[in-house]
């Protein structure tokens, strides 16, 4: 993206801003990188950035997920339980009898469709039905896995212990995943599923079906969900019942800190994948800045704090 | 009733209404039901254990519920998500300042509900200056907070003040005290919402904002005032709940997210904002605590009992919300 495809969209000063304000996540990563590498040099390397960002893929996987629910202006608060149960199935009955493995996890994904309707259905708020449904999840995974423990099958430890060429593991699923979504959510179906979040009134009347939107995107997050769970157990080799709780939040705030916003069907999953990264990095910056890590989860908030604060600065300098 | 005569004029002239129930009776029904059917279950042994014991671990939902119910109110989408962080560090502040002795019971109390007041206003300052919504800035600054209470917790195992613990655990004419403290915290805020500026610009500002601000009303100040009651009251459950078992622990507070946003809603607050029920919060703390002791009398499993009350909590969204909310 230059400045001169820029132009035709706004008058030109406001063209550094509004650039800046898109490359606000990626500034966030290259300057917590930047810091990493220049306290422990050895970092930047193949083997340095794969122990890294290893754990981003899952949280990754994650906010996509919760990025697929804010693009309609729902919240999903089940995330983390959703993606613990998945993570125990695939420790448990995937390892053992894989079609019935498949099974869950395709149900699992399918109820997600289901919570879609119902939601549109009866018009309810999705921040308390997708509440209840965190108690089902944990319920579930803790039926399946009742202590931690558990083997994840081979070939999910293979696909995420792979060691391709040149560019280190996560940093290709990261790219895969942030272009793939990226690509889909620009495509002619992504702009409908956009647009039912962010003018449902006119996507309706110009004839399209707002439950097929909804379904569709809740299918979607339940599927990025269930891959995050897959990634995580090939990551860990072993499941529990409430390993990944933290997602719900951590993958809210990647998508936050992303710059999509609660209403409006305005996502930006590239940005996204850039806030979840970042968040996981969170923990080992502290780590080579020798703080303790009790401040851990206190630098994720302070990050996004400051990454909205920037965005408000930028906002209303575009304002004036 | 039922018959084909023309109604004669004295049937007509009070117009029969439809039994009209207020919203919070609801959810207490639902209480009785499941009471009646764990002590049908149970031959009717432990009836007076079981109802005491709800009320006093209702009565700690009540107190966060009606916080959450508050910044519910507010707006769409409005939700309050410090309320764990609150809870934990005032109860770890309220734990070190009285440090075991009766005779700093006040400033421990104080020096926990000031700081969970600062939470407050730090939040109602993120939503102001960096404008975003409650549930962002709570977000960001509960990450914050629970760090400040797990550094400054660690290792904290203090016991609270003997005076302290026999108020929690402690009973006034046979009601617990929690339930008292609760009790009239509901009948503040029922008197506050229903009575006050601050009330009526709470309940105007969620159902229209920008009519709300056109009208004059002292929006900006409602909504400081909500951060601030909100967060106070997470804070004095963390104080209340150090003391009634025993000492404060870090992740005291997990529980008290969801259930305070669940017991908020099945209570009949509307999630759209604009309407709040302050009664149904107990009906709906006390349908909670009652399943969980009605699947337990049933000898069912942890996962069972956690996927029934997730259930049960989506059943009761399905039938009574929605609509409204759109």
């Amino acid at each position: 993206m230059t400045a001169a495809s820029l132009t035709t969209r706004g008058p030109a000063r406001f063209d550094a801003v509004r650039l800046l304000r898109m490359l606000l996540p990626a500034i966030a990563l290259s300057l917590m990188l930047a810091v990493i590498f220049s306290q422990q040099p050895r970092a930047m390397s193949y083997v340095g950035l794969t122990l890294l960002l290893n754990l981003a893929v899952p949280v990754i996987l994650a906010t996509l997920s919760q990025l697929c629910i804010i693009a309609i202006n729902d919240l999903d608060l089940s995330i983390g339980s959703f993606v613990g149960l998945c993570a125990c199935i695939a420790a448990t009955l995937l390892k053992d009898t894989p079609l019935l493995g498949v099974a869950a996890l395709v149900a699992a994904v399918g109820v997600y469709g289901l919570v879609g309707a119902l939601v549109h259905w009866r018009a309810l708020p999705s921040i308390v039905v997708t509440l209840g449904l965190s108690f089902v999840w944990t319920g579930l995974a803790v039926l399946i896995l009742p202590t931690p423990g558990g083997r994840a099958p081979e070939f999910l430890t293979t696909v995420m212990k792979w060691k391709p060429d040149w560019v280190p593991l996560p940093i290709l699923y990261a790219v895969i995943l942030g272009l793939g979504m990226h690509l889909l959510m620009r495509s002619s179906v992504g702009t409908i599923l956009r647009g039912a979040g962010g003018n449902p009134k006119a996507l309706a009347n110009a004839g399209w079906s707002l439950l097929r939107a909804r379904v569709t995107l809740y299918l979607m997050a339940g599927m990025l969900g269930a891959l995050s769970g897959l990634a995580l157990v090939g990551l860990t080799t072993s499941g529990d019942a409430n390993m990944a709780l933290r997602y719900t939040l951590l993958s809210i705030a990647g998508v936050i800190l992303g710059g999509g916003e609660f209403t409006g069907g305005r996502v930006n999953p590239i940005g996204a994948v850039l806030g979840a990264m970042t968040l996981t990095l969170a923990g080992s910056f502290l780590t080579f800045m020798h703080i303790p890590p009790d401040w851990q989860i206190g630098a994720q908030g302070a990050i996004l704090i400051i990454v909205l604060a920037l965005r408000a600065v930028l906002n209303r300098a575009e304002e004036r | 009733m039922i018959t084909n005569d023309l109604p004669s004029p004295a049937d007509v002239a009070p117009p029969r209404r439809p039994l009209v129930l207020p919203v919070w009776v609801w959810p207490l029904l639902a209480a009785a039901v499941v009471l009646a059917m764990t002590l049908i279950y149970s031959g009717g042994r432990g009836a007076a254990d079981i109802m005491s014991a709800a009320v006093t671990f209702s009565a700690l939902f009540v107190i966060v519920g009606l916080g959450q119910m508050l910044v519910i109110t507010s707006g769409p989408g409005n939700v309050d998500l410090s309320i764990p962080a609150a809870i934990s560090l005032a109860g770890a502040i309220a734990m070190k300042v009285m440090d075991g002795s009766n005779g700093m019971i006040l400033p421990g109390l104080a020096a926990a509900l000031g700081a969970a007041m600062v939470l407050g206003v730090a939040n109602y300052l993120l939503i102001r200056l960096l404008r975003i919504p409650p549930i962002i800035a709570t977000l960001s600054s509960a990450l914050i907070v629970q760090s400040i209470a797990i550094a400054y917790g660690r290792g904290l195992k203090i016991k609270p003040p003997p005076a302290f613990a026999d108020f929690c655990t402690g009973r006034t004419l046979g009601v617990s005290n929690l339930a008292l403290v609760a009790a009239v915290l509901t009948a503040v805020v029922l008197l506050v919402l229903a009575r006050t500026v601050y009330g009526r610009t709470l309940l105007a500002l969620g159902q229209n904002q920008r009519a709300a601000r056109l009208a004059g009303a002292p929006v900006s100040r409602a909504r400081l005032t909500t951060s601030v009651v909100s967060a106070g009251l997470a804070g004095l459950c963390g104080v209340l709940l150090a003391g009634f078992s025993g000492g404060s622990s870090l992740n005291m507070g997990e529980e008290y997210l969801l259930a305070s946003i669940a017991v908020t809603v099945i209570g009949g607050t509307s999630v759209a904002g604009g309407r709040a029920e302050p009664l149904g919060i107990w009906g709906a703390a006390l349908l909670l605590f009652l399943i969980v002791t009605m699947l337990n009398t049933f000898g069912l499993s942890a996962g069972v009992r956690l996927i029934a009350t997730g259930v049960i909590i989506v059943t009761v969204i399905a039938i009574g919300g929605g609509r409204k909310a759109a």
